[in-house]
């Protein structure tokens, strides 16, 4: 069990934030999950949605009609309290997801812009992107997408300086050392270096996002083949 | 089938009180961008406020109703008209089979909210008959209303009686409590965010004394405020987090964004203030080109004032209770 540090600030009338860092680090990522779980956990009255980010934890609520309860106050007290008693740290429950990628070619349109800035060969850049040790920070933006961290200072990209006003669904892009994964067509600024044949979002699934966060990502490197034939298979369910 | 769309008008979708508990998931809330007519469309009906109502905007669908049902409108006074008769809004009112509605003129807001009692035959998608459009997900298939879409009632009237029941509802005197009477003062109220004080003393008191624009292309997702630029004294990059329903954020150029319904559940840009829950249906019947001027209210008198008006709507649910009975034995 650990007890971490945090502060409590309110977002609005009906939302409140837990602090427990400024900067983005795995450790903090993982307590920000297990906070999010214990309090969602804990079922608590007119609390509708639990968001973890990088650093903090929404906490949305709704107060009660006759009542007026929870308000800020209240639900501050409450949440210190779980808080304090301890939390799980989150590593535990994690599942292992692998993710093909068919980098570079049509799927890929900055790959080679990004080897060029980063003084790499296009090989290499996908070697350290297809590194273990990635997680799952978020979800957000739109249904299911995900904010994947922390690459090598070396994949400290700003974004393009003009963004693409569509972004096929499936591509793989990097900025600020995060990956995302563009679930449906989107515009987006980010540099794309491949693009997974899985499905994102779906409504037909039970869960319906393929990433929870929390989840340990590993990129896989497949052919254009590969990625055709896995567009077309139930692929959909990771193990 | 009991509504058919004979025009569509120009944004008409079915919203709930929101998609809730799944922003987790990146699945925004979506929901009625004026929460206060939808409920109160909703009582005057005799349903509970979680039914899905239409909201209509600006320019108003031409709907004929093919079986009788009882309806409120609440919000924007879009001169709506039954069969060419003017139709009062705030009132739960009787339609027949073959009845026309219509809407004109824009009298004042911008988007008006018709409920119909027991609601309408919609599937719920993650637990909401709201439509979120940019995933095309919710309400009715995922869009907004098209012309020849036919949409079933779950809990239509029956022919017999009909005309006792339209004069037993109308003889009902409703009153409006004043919490929940639409607001016209000018201005909407804010609470300051913890970043307030990282903006210069001269964008903090720009926002609280010079109204702000909304300009044209705001919509379901945000506002965005043209005036006086908001900028921080040292700006510095946010770590993305979750967002809010009236959250004030501002992107480097200093022209403030309103986070309105259909916002992302999550956002990187500093935030400046935040809008009273109590005061988002002002700014929700506000359109393009109109001006809005805020005042700072603490946290704690913006709780009380929500407080304030939910208890109303609880008041006001047991005050309608002769509508419930005359709906339930006819």
């Amino acid at each position: 069990m650990i007890a971490p540090n945090f502060s409590v600030r309110h977002q609005g009338d009906h939302c409140l934030s837990l602090d427990f860092g400024d900067s983005i680090l795995v450790e903090t990522g993982l307590i920000c999950l297990a906070a999010a779980e214990k309090i969602r956990q804990a079922q608590l009255a007119g609390v509708t949605d639990v968001v973890p980010s990088y650093t903090s934890v929404a906490v949305h609520y709704q107060p009660h009609a006759q009542t007026g309860l929870p308000n800020f106050h209240t639900l501050s007290v409450d949440l210190a309290k779980f808080i304090q008693s301890g939390l799980t740290p989150a590593a535990r429950t994690a599942r292992n997801i692998e993710i093909p990628v068919c980098y570079g070619g049509r799927h890929g349109p900055d790959l080679s812009d990004v080897a060029k800035i980063t003084g790499l060969t296009e090989q290499q850049v996908i070697q350290m992107h297809c590194a273990p040790g990635s997680m799952v920070f978020m979800l957000g933006f739109a249904p299911g997408h995900p904010y994947i961290g922390i690459h090598e200072p070396l994949f400290a990209l700003p974004r393009r300086e003009v963004p693409r006003t569509v972004v096929p669904a499936g591509s793989v892009a990097i900025a600020n050392r995060q990956s995302t994964i563009y679930p449906t067509r989107l515009p987006g600024g980010w540099h794309i270096l491949g693009a997974t044949p899985l499905k994102l979002f779906d409504l037909a699934r039970p869960q319906p996002t393929l990433l929870l966060p929390g989840d340990q990502i590993r990129f896989i490197p497949i052919t254009p083949e590969e990625f055709d034939h896995l567009a077309t298979v139930d692929n959909q369910v990771p193990k | 089938m009991s509504l058919m769309i004979l025009k569509p008008g120009m944004l008409s979708t079915f919203q709930d009180l929101g998609r809730f508990g799944q922003q987790h998931l990146g699945v925004s809330v979506a929901g009625a961008m004026d929460l206060r007519a939808h409920q109160l469309a909703n009582l005057l009906v005799g349903n509970d406020a979680g039914l899905a109502t239409l909201e209509i905007t600006l320019t108003g669908p031409t709907i004929r109703f093919t079986k009788p049902c009882c309806l409120a409108l609440c919000g924007a006074d879009l001169s709506a008209t039954l069969n060419g008769q003017p139709l009062a809004l705030n009132r739960p009112l009787i339609v027949r089979a073959q009845d026309e509605l219509s809407f004109g003129v824009r009298q004042h807001g911008t988007r008006v909210y018709l409920a119909v009692h027991g609601g309408f035959a919609l599937t719920p998608v993650l637990g909401s008959t709201s439509t979120y459009l940019r995933s095309a997900m919710g309400g009715w298939q995922g869009r907004a209303l098209r012309r020849d879409d036919e949409i079933a009632l779950l809990h239509p009237l029956k022919n017999k009686g009909l005309e006792e029941l339209a004069m037993d509802l109308w003889a009902l005197k409703i009153y409006l409590p004043a919490p929940i009477a639409e607001s016209h003062h000018a201005f909407v109220r804010l609470v300051k965010s913890q970043q307030w004080g990282e903006f210069t003393p001269e964008s903090c008191a720009a926002l609280l004394t010079v109204p702000y624009r909304i300009s044209p292309d705001s919509e379901r997702m945000g506002y965005r405020l043209e005036g006086a630029p908001l900028l921080m004294t040292a700006p510095r990059q946010m770590i993305s987090e979750g967002t809010t329903f009236g959250t004030i954020q501002v992107p480097a150029g200093g022209q403030p964004i309103v986070l309105m319904a259909d916002r992302q559940t999550t956002g990187g840009y500093p935030k400046m203030a935040y809008v009273a829950s109590v005061d988002l249906p002002i700014l929700a019947q506000m359109g393009p080109g109109d001006r809005v001027s805020f005042k700072a209210i603490s946290l704690e008198q913006a709780q009380a004032l929500d407080a304030t008006r939910a208890k109303a709507f609880a008041t006001l649910a047991q005050a309608l209770q002769p509508v419930r009975t005359l709906l339930l034995n006819h």
